[in-house]
Order: structure tokens, then sequence, then C-alpha cells
């Protein structure tokens, strides 16, 4: 069973969470630029003549796909990279992903989102082919 | 052609170079603070006067301006189509240079004065509207006040006005102008709900740094040769900037960061203000111009924001109230020891300078405000100022030029 993470973090946290999870051995992912807005309200910005309320704050959206068994470890290693208690430190969404078809070799499914030195393979759950 | 002097020549050429350069940055000045799906509407609206008005110049303008004396009110029409503008000086105006080079340094400041106005229309003008309203302004504000002020025989000359580079003809007018035009066009959809960011800021603070230099050649250049008024312009216009710069920067500090758009805006605005003044006044008088222009201008952009007034980049607070000053300071602080040629203010012991110089700001504002105010409204009942709603909503660069600025 494949899960996607979409993980809504501050913007300056996308290198440490990053890296925290490059150390347990979480490999796929992206990111995008967002913007929304959440508990945390809005922030103020310098114009012209004194400053203004903007209340789409700027935030990165870290997608992850990988195997359900993987999933409590990854959202435990973002909630430790990226907290800091403050209002506006994100949320986290898992939903259920139905296939994964990788282009280059045709592998499906768990196949598809293993990397070579990541976290299955640490724990000895199998090795994803040499590339 | 005896009388060519070549250094006062070289100094105009490259001043009309200078100046042309202003419109380009003045696009991305303005560029820079509306939205990314008007970007390419905006630059256009400045540009345009690039290619209408170096038609219209040619055609009629000069001559309207700076034609024979009419009753002090126009000029004639003995230069239509630069008939007889050549290489031969024309004292009146240019002892030194050639006449065609007069002229076409003035056209730079024709080019550049409407598309000051586009500021308070920008994100919401019907294009075509637009051309026929440039059009209309520069032949019934622009020829007529430039005549006014600097034409032989000008009623505003004639009664000793102290105009450098335009501080009534340029940023006044323009000032007045985009204020009659947003409030008959009215505010663009939205605003006021939500609060919109500069899309680029880094093109405004390019814009600024063109202006600036550009501003060398409009004020320095005005002095139509190179000496030591057109050194002193030039010294006067960059303390004012700087001083205003530094004013700005520490009102924005003062009301939260130090931001970087306010920094520009108080150059610009410091810039504007001296530019009556330059050419007449010393360098320490500049330096005060510009100090008390930044918190002129600064208030008055919270006045009209609370007014919820979306004269949208505030032409009317940056060109129009600090050269509002400019003109009066000038009154103040003018002497014959920076230019023999000018006046003397009131700190000079001449307080009737000072009467001038105010009333020719409230004719320059009654006159522009006025003739704006009624074209713009004609405009609107006839063929209709506005962009539609969607094509508002789209956003002018697709709506009204199919095309998008970063693809």
């Amino acid at each position: 069973m494949l899960k996607k993470i979409e993980a809504i973090i501050r913007e300056d946290k996308v290198g440490d969470v990053k890296d925290a999870l490059n150390d347990v051995g979480i490999r796929g992912m992206n990111v995008f630029e967002i913007r929304g807005q959440g508990r945390q309200g809005g922030i103020t910005l310098a114009g012209r003549s004194g400053t203004y309320q903007v209340d789409m704050l700027p935030k990165m959206q870290l997608n992850i796909v990988l195997s359900e068994q993987n999933v409590d470890e990854t959202i435990a290693t973002i909630l430790q990279a990226a907290q800091t208690g403050a209002a506006g430190d994100g949320l986290i969404f898992v939903y259920p992903v139905d296939e994964v078809v990788r282009i280059r070799t045709g592998e499906r499914g768990h196949e598809a989102v293993m990397y070579p030195g990541d976290i299955d393979e640490k724990k000895g759950r199998g090795k994803a082919k040499a590339s | 052609m005896a009388n060519i002097n070549s250094g006062d020549t070289a100094w105009l050429l490259v001043c009309c170079s200078l100046v042309l350069l202003m419109t380009p940055g003045l696009a991305f000045f303005y560029g820079g603070m509306v939205r990314k799906k008007n970007i390419l509407s905006t630059l256009t609206l400045s540009y345009a006067f690039m290619a209408m008005i170096g038609v219209q110049w040619v055609l009629f303008g000069y001559s309207l301006s700076f034609g024979k004396d009419i009753g002090g009110i126009i000029g004639g029409l003995n230069f239509l189509g630069f008939h007889n503008v050549t290489a031969a000086p024309n004292p009146e105006y240019s002892a030194t240079v050639p006449q065609q080079l007069f002229a076409a340094f003035q056209m730079m400041f024709a080019v550049i004065t409407p598309a000051l106005i586009t500021g308070g229309f920008v994100e919401r003008i019907r294009f075509k509207s637009f051309l026929i309203f440039g059009l209309i302004w520069a032949t019934l504000v622009y020829d007529p006040l430039c005549h006014w002020v600097w034409g032989v025989g000008g009623w505003l000359r004639v009664l000793g006005t102290l105009d450098f580079a335009g501080g009534t003809v340029v940023h006044i007018a323009a000032g007045f102008s985009a204020l009659a035009f947003a409030m008959v066009i009215g505010p663009r959809r939205g605003f006021g709900h939500t609060p919109w960011e500069p899309h680029n800021i880094p093109y405004t603070v390019l814009g600024t740094g063109l202006l600036w230099v550009g501003w060398f050649g409009f004020n320095a250049g005005s002095a139509l040769a190179a000496d030591g008024v057109a050194v002193s312009a030039l010294v006067a216009t960059n303390t004012s900037g700087a001083a205003a710069g530094v004013v700005w920067m520490i009102l924005s500090w003062l009301d939260g960061r130090p931001s970087t758009l306010g920094l520009v805006t108080g150059m610009v605005v410091g810039l504007a203000a001296v530019t009556p003044a330059s050419g007449f006044v010393s360098p320490l008088a500049a330096m005060f111009i510009g100090a008390v222009a930044a918190p002129i201008s600064y208030y008055t952009i919270r006045f009209r924001e609370n007014r919820g007034l979306d004269e949208s980049l505030d032409v009317f607070a940056c060109h129009g109230m600090a050269s509002t000053w400019g003109m009066i300071a000038t009154g103040l602080f003018a002497t014959t020891a920076v230019n023999p040629n000018g006046a003397n203010g009131l700190f000079y012991g001449n307080p009737s300078q000072l009467g001038v110089q105010i009333l020719a700001s409230v004719v320059t504002m009654v006159f522009a405000f006025g003739v704006t105010y009624i074209v713009a409204k004609a405009l609107n009942m006839s063929i209709g100022l506005r962009a539609s709603t969607v094509e508002e909503e789209v956003g002018l660069d697709i709506s009204g030029h199919g095309e998008r600025a970063y693809s």
C-alpha cells in the first residue's frame, strides 16, 4: 500500500526537514512554493508609506510518496525537524495512492519508490534495482 | 553657424539622451509596483508616449509650445513639422546650440510628462481610450502650459515665474492630472479589500536608478549650456534626492521597517521636488528642499490611502505635492548668486517672487486638474475609460495586448 505525504512547513525549515528525512533514509521528494493562511494569521509588510497586512503567507509544501510502513517514521521525523511551537508550523496530510509507475524502468508500486540506500534497504526490506 | 558652441551642443546631446532614458526608467519604476498580470500594460502606457509624442512633437507639439507667441497663451504654427527648426540656433531659447537639438531635448520632456500620469490609472484603463486621452492631454494641457512657463511671451514667464526644469509644466501638471483622472475612472476592482503586493520591487529599484541618472540630464540639461549653472543644477538635484531618500528611510523605519520601496520612493520625491529649484538654489537649500519634500509626500500617500482613493501609484503625492513644495521653495531660496539670469527669493529680499511661484503653481493645478477632469469625463461618457470587468480580472496584458509577460 502506497501513501502520499503532503507536509506544509515553514520556508526556513525546508533544509532541516530534508536533511532529517535523508538521515532516516527518505530519499524521493519534491517541493512546491505555496501561499496559504491558517491559525498564524497574517504578516506585516512595509510599503511606500507605513506597513500593511498580508494574510496569505509563503510556505513550502513537501511531497513524498512512499510505502505505508514508512509513514509513521516519516511523520515523526518531520515533526521533529519542523516544529517550533509557534503558530504557523504547518500541517501534514496523508493520502492513499493508487499506483506509482517509474517511467525509466516501468516498475510499479513499492518497487517504484525504492532508492539506493533508503529506509527499506537500511531495514533489510529489499533493495532498489541498480540505476 | 558661427555661434554654435561645441561644448554646449555635446552636453545637450547627452542630456537629450539621458532624458529619453527616463521614460523607460519610469515604465519599470511603475511596472514593478503593479500586479504581474498588468506589467506589460503598464510598461506600454509609458512607452506608447515615446512613439506617440515622438510624432506629435515634430508635427505640431513643438510649434504650439515654442512657436511665435500668440497673446501669451499658445505658440504659433511657424514650426509645424519642424519647419525652420534646423542646425541654426534660435537665440530666443538657446543661442549656442542648434535649435533642432533644443527641440529634441524639449521633446523628451513632452514624452515623459504624460507618461507620469499613467501611474494614476494603471491596471484598469482601456488602451484605446488611453491613447486618445494621451494625445488630447499633450495638445490641450502640456503644450499650452509649456508655452506659458517657458515660451518667450508666455504669460507665466512674463510674470517672472522661476521653473528651471519643470516643477509646474511636468510634475505639478502630471500629479494633479493623475488625481483628476483617478477620480473619474474610479478604483481598481477589489481595491481596499485585499492588499496587493508589488509584483517586482527590483524593477522599481532599477527604474529609480535610471530615473536618477536621467534626472541629471533633465535638470542640469535645462541650463542649455555646459556651464556653472548646469553644474549647480546637477549638485542640487543629487543633494535633494539624497536628502529625501534619507528622510524617507527614517520615516519608514519609525513606522516599522526601512522598506526598499520606501527608500526609492523618497529618492524620486526629492528629485521631483528640486526640479523647479535646481539651477536657482544652493546645495544646502536643495538639501532642505529634499528633506521637507519627503514627509510631505509620505503623509500625502497616507492621506490618500485613508480617503480610499485609488490614485494607484501616487503620482499626485510624489510629483504633484513634492513639486508644489519645490516651486514654493524656489520662491524662498532662489538667489542670483547661483544664477544671474534667475531672481532672488524671499530669503534674499524679494518676497514678491514667492507670490509669483505660488500663483504659477495654483494656475497649473487648476488648469491641469480641470482640463483632465473634463476630458476624462467626456471620454468616459462617450467611449468609456475602463476595461470591462472580465478584462480587468484577466489582466490587461492578455486582454489588452494578447501577451503574457512571464511564460
